[in-house]
């Protein structure tokens, strides 16, 4: 299997037909249904953009995940291709993953008495993992989704872009945000037009943490051993305090 | 004359009542049949009020001990084992939200099999599980005092240093780990709450606030069970909470100003009179005024200034959690009726807890080991430590 593979998708090539939103509800067993946001039964839907434009809306799949890094038991993980998957079975339920996502991707079954986070998986089980594409881009009639390894894909969006400047925003969405996404998006318009999240930090978000994490090993003997070490001082200090005392007095 | 007590007792009826519909509602319909939570909000009340502010609240617990046991502070001897047992009670009240708070409870106990070394809720899920089994082994003292178990009071009298460095030590992993669970939101929560800093700014906080919650405690449980604690014993707790509060306040001024985000706390909108209602009126105020000896002499004035900078702490945890978030993201979030319930039920149980212990165990009486209050005669007891 290719490593490292994702998808492009280029909003000036969406016609919003939907078939991409039919095909993964019917590859993900969900009611078929026509999108209105992302929710627990939609993995991705297709929005107006201003201008004639449509919008894909999905998880992107970082390459760092922020989601599968703040897991307390890594129900969310990150797969050799490159794909973002959710294991329910040993989820706790904490909804750290909807809390951190920098996309605000993870949706929430909070209607349910055994809830599961739900996003798209880039049809991991069903496909990618046999070395096929996944449902939506196999189904896109204009090409705006295609699938492929994510170095090819960047290659591509950046031709694209450059072959037709006037054209595109400059600046392949997913390249660089959260330290750079499986998916990848370029515009006819911009981020905030698009209903795109922006800001997002143009670095990997697990490092802040990390870099917390990483001094615990050192800090939990140095904490230790200094209350040890305050322990015997402050109780020579009094012991030494109590036989001057009892000096004096006897 | 039963038929003058039947309806005080449907009314008593009717207390176990609405916590089991809204159980059965959580339990069989989910989440969203009992909480405003969205998407856009997955944490709400239960997680800002007992989990960030319950675990705050226990702070008692690991900054008494550290004092009494740690620093040889005689003086504040008499006050251990009720911020023990109220750092126990609110960890098992910590425990009983999570269990109605996150998603599939039945799971709870996978961090300590199913590792992940990056994510800060892990290692706050291990704190948990460890700290509460150190408090736990903390209270046991009480049990075999009643018990009247001399092996036991011996032996736990041994091993106490040993019991209260671990908590310490996991108490000061714990309460700086809430703060750094929002590290990884930069772009998620208002910039007077953001910082680098802070898992310092938690700890320090929780270390004001268990000194708070104490001096608190000693007041009114003092009036509640006829117990009188030295006016001495609040007086130092009340000098101690004012210096690290000016401490944390003086740290969390200086980041602001080095990030360039000082004004923001006094544009006058909503989340700079937030901040400035968790900082300057019920923080630095009580702080200043503690300050005084004067102020310190009177121990109801103390008291009511110490139930300030809970109020105010715990204001800082809401602020996080609820109102940066809010801010942050744009989400919009007023708990459900149900959510303020079942935080106050859980709240009312542990009172009951603490109550109940205070009855039947011997929280403020005078023991042989670990927290035993009065040390003045003391010599037995410090070998006791060794």
């Amino acid at each position: 299997m290719t490593m490292g593979c994702g998808l492009l998708f280029d909003q000036t090539l969406c016609l919003g037909c939907g078939a991409c939103e039919l095909a993964c509800q019917k590859e993900h067993g969900q009611p078929p249904h026509k999108a209105v946001k992302l929710d627990a039964d939609s993995f991705t839907f297709v929005g107006r953009v201003e201008g004639g434009y449509f919008q894909r809306h999905l998880c992107m799949h970082c390459e760092d995940p922020t989601c599968a890094s703040v897991c307390p038991v890594s129900a969310l993980r990150i797969t050799k291709e490159g794909a973002v998957v959710y294991d329910a079975s040993i989820c706790l339920g904490c909804r750290y993953c909807v809390m951190a996502c920098p996309f605000l991707i993870p949706k929430y079954e909070w209607n349910s008495p055994f809830p599961r986070v739900r996003k798209c998986d880039l049809c991991y089980e069903g496909r990618v993992s046999k070395g096929e594409e996944p449902a939506c881009s196999s189904v896109c009639p204009n090409g705006a989704t295609v699938f492929g390894e994510r170095a090819e894909l960047l290659r591509i969006a950046k031709g694209r872009i450059q072959r037709e400047p006037e054209k595109y925003i400059d600046e392949v969405y997913g390249e660089y945000q959260a330290g750079g996404t499986s998916v990848m998006m370029i515009l006819g318009k911009t981020t905030a037009a698009s209903g795109l999240r922006e800001g997002v930090l143009l670095d990997a978000l697990p490092p802040l943490t990390g870099r917390m994490l990483r001094k615990i090993p050192v800090a939990v003997p140095v904490v230790g051993l200094m209350l040890a070490g305050f322990y015997f001082l402050t109780k020579r200090k009094n012991d030494i305090a109590k036989e001057e005392e009892e000096e004096k007095n006897g | 004359m039963a038929r003058g007590r039947k309806p005080f007792l449907l009314v008593l009826a009717a207390i176990p009542a609405l916590p089991a519909y809204i159980l059965f509602m959580r339990f069989v319909h989910g989440l969203g049949a009992v909480t405003n939570l969205t998407d856009d909000m997955p944490w709400g009340l239960w997680k800002a009020f007992n989990v960030f502010s319950g675990v705050a609240l226990a702070s008692g617990g690991f900054t008494i001990t550290a004092a009494v046991v740690i620093f040889h502070l005689e003086k504040f001897r008499p006050v251990v084992r009720p911020a023990v047992l109220t750092a126990f009670i609110g960890y098992m009240m910590v425990i009983l939200s999570l269990v109605v708070d996150v998603g599939r409870p039945w799971n709870l106990w996978r961090p300590l099999f199913y590792w992940n070394e990056r994510s800060v809720l892990w290692e706050v899920g291990l704190c948990v599980i460890f700290y509460t089994t150190v408090l736990f082994l903390e209270f046991l003292p009480l049990v075999w005092e009643k018990l009247g178990f001399r092996g036991g009071i011996r032996f736990w009298g041994w091993l106490t240093p040993v019991f209260v460095i671990a908590g310490v030590t996991l108490s000061f992993l714990h309460q700086s780990s809430l703060g750094s669970v929002y590290l990884i939101v930069p772009g998620k929560l208002h910039p007077l709450w953001y910082s680098p800093a802070l898992p310092l700014f938690f700890f320090l906080s929780s270390v004001a606030l268990g000194l708070a919650v104490t001096s608190c405690g000693a007041h009114y449980s003092s009036r509640a069970f006829g117990k009188s604690f030295e006016p001495l014993i609040t007086e130092s707790l009340g000098r101690a909470t004012a210096v690290v509060m000016i401490i944390y306040l003086a740290a969390r001024t200086l980041d602001l100003g080095m990030r360039g985000n000082l004004d923001k706390a006094f544009r006058m909108d909503t989340a700079s009179l937030f901040f400035q209602a968790e900082t300057a009126l019920l923080g630095l105020l009580p702080a200043a005024l503690l300050l005084f000896p004067a102020f310190r002499r009177d121990p109801g004035r103390v008291a009511g200034a110490q139930a300030t900078v809970v109020l105010g702490i715990v204001l800082n945890r809401m602020n996080v959690t609820l109102t940066a978030f809010q801010l942050g993201t744009g989400a919009r979030y007023i708990p459900h009726v149900f959510e303020v319930a079942v935080s106050l039920i859980i709240l009312c149980a542990g009172s009951a807890l603490f109550y109940l212990a205070v009855k039947h165990l011997p929280v403020f009486g005078a023991g042989e080991s670990i927290s035993s209050p009065p040390a003045h005669k003391a010599p037995e007891k410090v070998r006791m430590g060794t």
